[in-house]
């Protein structure tokens, strides 16, 4: 099966591409990303603030299981509705630098679309680091449950 | 408890990708391996005990000798280190298409 996300991200370059088609009308899946409840479904986070306009500007906050709180926040550069976000996206109380994101909406039929999601990072080294981010959380969280089932066992 | 060594830190390092790229061509033991090194023996067990322990390189009994070689398994998730990130994005837009599918019904 032909996979609905792709990823490319070329090697030596400090920006990625993600792309995704979406069996849902253009108007829907801009909605997902104007909507404050919407966006905290999906992306799993609280929204704090989420100004859809240029000079707007955007705050989340998600807490994990353990009730740590991470923080992000962004500066929304360019607004067109059905069309694209330019925004500026940070996590907070991380040495991880600001990242520009260029978000493309387009429309494929009357009930399919598109998203074209550019992202750019301070350096090579941060977005191969970003990359991996999720990979190393994964080792991490495979050992937190190692480590409960271990205690569990003392 | 050890925390368990990052692969991706294990191949940040030039002595180990070169490392690799020597077992790669062939099964060899620690001495061998360290030949090819200007830095001290101890340095490069080192380097060997980090690969070995992140699983890239397999340890195998030879009579008196321990050879080195690649695992190859290992080998092909770090060039698929893209795929969990990849996951991350997918799980999260399946996500707002199920629930914009629900939204549009609703209406």
């Amino acid at each position: 099966m032909e996979q609905k996300t792709k990823i490319s991200a070329e090697d030596g370059k400090q920006e990625l591409v993600i792309t995704r088609e979406f069996d849902l009308p253009l108007e829907l899946l801009f909605k997902a990303y104007v909507e404050p409840e919407i966006v905290e479904q999906w992306m799993e986070t609280k929204v704090l603030k989420l100004e859809n306009k240029k000079h707007g500007s955007y705050q989340f906050e998600t807490t994990d299981v353990k009730g740590n709180q991470y923080g992000f926040n962004g500066v929304i550069h360019e607004f067109s509705p059905n069309q694209k976000i330019t925004r500026t996206f940070e996590m907070e109380n991380t040495p991880f630098a600001v990242q520009l994101e260029f978000l493309e909406f387009e429309k494929l039929t009357d009930d399919t679309s598109k998203l074209h999601m550019h992202i750019v990072y301070k350096s090579v080294a941060l977005r191969d680091q970003m990359l991996q981010l999720p990979f190393a959380q994964g080792i991490n969280m495979a050992h937190n449950r190692l480590q409960d089932i271990v205690s569990k066992l003392k | 408890m050890n925390l368990r060594r990052d692969v991706f830190q294990a191949i940040a390092d030039p002595t180990r990708r070169a490392i690799l790229l020597l077992v790669a061509s062939q099964t060899m033991t620690a001495g061998a391996i360290a030949s090819n090194f200007d830095t001290a023996r101890p340095t490069v067990s080192k380097h060997l005990q980090i690969l070995t322990e992140c699983e890239l390189l397999k340890q195998e009994q030879n009579g008196r000798e321990i050879y080195y070689h690649i695992n190859a398994k290992k080998m092909k998730e770090v060039a698929d280190f893209i795929e969990p990130f990849r996951k991350m994005w997918d799980d999260r837009f399946n996500k707002l298409e199920t629930i914009m599918k629900k939204y549009k019904t609703k209406k």
